[in-house]
């Protein structure tokens, strides 16, 4: 055993130098740089006028009004987020789960394809569907046509998100032992499998519903005029009417998306 | 608290892998019911593949068969073998906690409730480890995990146990400890146990026989005893413990070594004597077989290790008594007190 000097006095770091002042300067610029345009944007939601400025005084009148135009874009936009959701649980964990459990180099292809939504512009994707589906009347005109290009764009978001979770845990080992134990395949999945990669699947649920409320690309060629989701309308708003409607709508498009981020983060740093 | 063994009988197992390697080649065993099994050789031996064959994880090759008692078993999955594993990672499940994972074998049984709970309760006391009940398995410390490990494999009374390389994850003060505790563990079940390790000195502490295994292929079967005194093939030989080796040429039952001639019983010709470094002692030259320089001696507390120079290319080790005072450069007489002559010589392959 060795013995620590009692008197250990508090070690003061040296003089704060030039490069630390310089560091909090540039971190403050670029927090102001970034952050003020969202707090104005916020901010204009609440001004009666905002040519006039705050003088005109704050009000929740714009806000009302969006609720009340675009209460069926925001409607709409949670339930093509949750049935996106939906779908990414029936085929995306599974898929990653037989991508795990196969060896093949086939497998470590299909990991790769994967990425083509991600890397190919929304807008070609979203291109491609119309070209291949345009011509289905009823189909061109529901919103599962959207739900298709959203679930086209988040599937890989789950399955990576799945995948690295069951690749950490070592996964094969415990379900080995579970065979060893005389688990048959559906033992498995509900004691072992499923439960082992929460992490991954909750994260990557997260992801899924913010991904496919903020899509805008895709879902600006794939909607009609009936089927129009959040960001779309938000757009709409900005382009078409008094800046204020659009501000106020991003107010609510914040009130949606920042938990889930929050949400993500939480779920990221406790499995790490 | 007993359960029955069976034995388990291997025959022809041979296992090619996809990419063309052949793991395990044609390998025929025999282990008794309630026999304690261990397969011993360097890494890549095939041992672990031989295990997972008996398990039901690995099947081997067309033609290979593994029957438990009577019961020809080659088809089936592990789950359907009712056999008990331990894994070298541990594998507990971090979703459940201590008692859970033991009940784990128990639950996928529909053996549920009161007899659960007391089954559980059983294999907590067994293995000493009742205040970790409801602990959560990353709260453990690695000799903990080994014993919940352990508890898990047996709790659902399997018929054979098999472990693959338990110890290893382990420190060597608690994998002493362990080792006796396994030891006493399979001799009260009196289960038929498989054990997989590189550690010839667990094999040595836990087996009723040894396997000895090199590049997919059985070198020699046997008690600990004919492992260390007897081996078998020349592998054997440089694989367990020291084999210290002293060749030369044999005539009129003298082997000339160097300067020295020692007294052998063999025929004319090339030939080697082989012995353990616990097998030579000092002596006054007078009575000594032959004479050496010492030119290492290193002291261990327990025991001196000596490396003596007998005036050919190969060094002796020698291990004696540390009460012994030696100098390096001593000139110093041996005896060897039990030995074996080798007259096939041959290249030695392996090592």
């Amino acid at each position: 055993m060795t013995q620590e000097p009692a008197d250990r006095s508090i070690q003061r770091g040296p003089g704060r130098g030039i490069t630390f002042w310089l560091q909090l300067l540039i971190t403050v610029l670029l927090c102001v740089f970034l952050i003020l345009p969202v707090m104005m944007s916020l901010l204009a939601g609440f001004t009666a006028n905002y040519l006039e400025g705050w003088s005109s005084g704050l009000t929740t009148a714009w806000l009302i009004k969006v609720l009340a135009e675009y209460h069926a874009s925001i409607a709409l936009s949670l339930q093509v987020a949750f049935a996106c959701l939906a779908c990414n649980l029936l085929i995306g964990v599974p898929a990653a789960y037989a991508l795990f459990r196969s060896p093949s180099r086939a497998s470590r292809v299909i990991e790769e394809l994967l990425v083509m939504p991600v890397a190919v512009p929304g807008l070609a994707t979203a291109l491609a569907l119309i070209v291949t589906f345009g011509g289905w009347g009823e189909w061109r005109q529901s919103w599962l046509f959207i739900l298709i290009g959203h679930v086209l764009f988040t599937l890989p978001f789950m399955v990576r998100s799945v995948l690295a979770v069951m690749s950490s845990i070592d996964l094969a080992a415990l379900e080995e032992a579970a065979r060893s134990l005389g688990a048959n395949f559906w033992q498995r999945m509900v004691y072992v499998v499923l439960p082992n990669s929460a992490g991954g699947i909750v994260a990557g649920s997260l992801m899924v519903v913010t991904l496919s409320l903020g899509e805008f690309n895709m879902t600006l060629l794939l909607h009609t005029p009936l089927t129009k989701t959040l960001p779309v309308g938000l757009a709409d708003a900005y382009a078409s009417l008094r800046l204020e409607v659009g501000s106020a709508y991003t107010v609510i498009f914040f009130v949606l998306i920042v938990p889930l981020l929050i949400a993500l983060q939480r779920v990221n740093g406790r499995s790490r | 608290m007993t359960s029955d063994g069976v034995s388990v009988r291997l025959a022809n197992c041979a296992r090619t892998f996809t990419d063309g390697t052949r793991a395990l080649k044609g390998c025929d065993l025999v282990i008794e019911s309630g026999e304690t099994i261990v397969l011993l050789g360097p890494s890549g031996c095939g041992k672990t593949t031989l295990l997972r064959i008996i398990a039901g994880l690995d099947f081997p090759d067309p033609g290979g068969h593994v029957c438990f008692d009577e019961r020809d078993v080659t088809e089936l999955p592990v789950e359907k073998r009712g056999v008990g594993m331990v894994f070298q990672s541990y594998a507990l499940f971090p979703n459940m906690d201590v008692a859970q994972n033991i009940a784990y074998g128990l639950t996928v049984r529909r053996i549920a409730g009161a007899e659960r709970d007391r089954r559980v309760t059983d294999m907590l006391a067994m293995m000493r480890i009742e205040e970790l009940r409801h602990r959560r398995i990353d709260q453990l410390s690695g000799g903990q995990r080994q014993r919940v490990a352990l508890a898990r494999a047996i709790a659902a009374r399997p018929k054979v146990l098999l472990l693959d390389e338990p110890l290893t994850a382990l420190d060597a003060r608690l994998r002493d400890e362990l080792r006796l505790e396994i030891d006493q563990l399979l001799r009260t079940l009196g289960i038929t146990a498989i054990y997989v390790t590189h550690d010839q000195t667990e094999a040595m502490a836990l087996a009723d026989r040894v396997v000895v295994m090199n590049q997919g292929q059985i070198e020699q079967t046997g008690t600990p005893r004919q492992i260390y005194e007897t081996p078998a093939t020349a592998f054997v030989t440089a694989f367990i413990g020291t084999m210290n080796q002293l060749s030369g040429n044999v005539s009129a039952g003298f082997l000339t070594v160097g300067s020295n001639r020692i007294a052998v019983d063999a025929p004319d010709g090339p030939a080697a004597l082989l012995f353990r470094p616990e097998d030579l002692r000092l002596s006054a030259e007078a009575d000594a077989h032959f004479t050496a320089t010492v030119t290492s001696c290193l002291y261990f507390g327990d025991h001196l290790r000596l490396t003596l120079n007998v005036g050919s290319e190969q060094s002796l080790i020698a291990r004696l008594a540390p009460r012994e005072q030696i100098a390096i450069g001593q000139r110093v007489g041996c005896v060897i007190t039990s030995s074996q002559i080798q007259t096939d010589i041959r290249p030695r392959s392996g090592v």
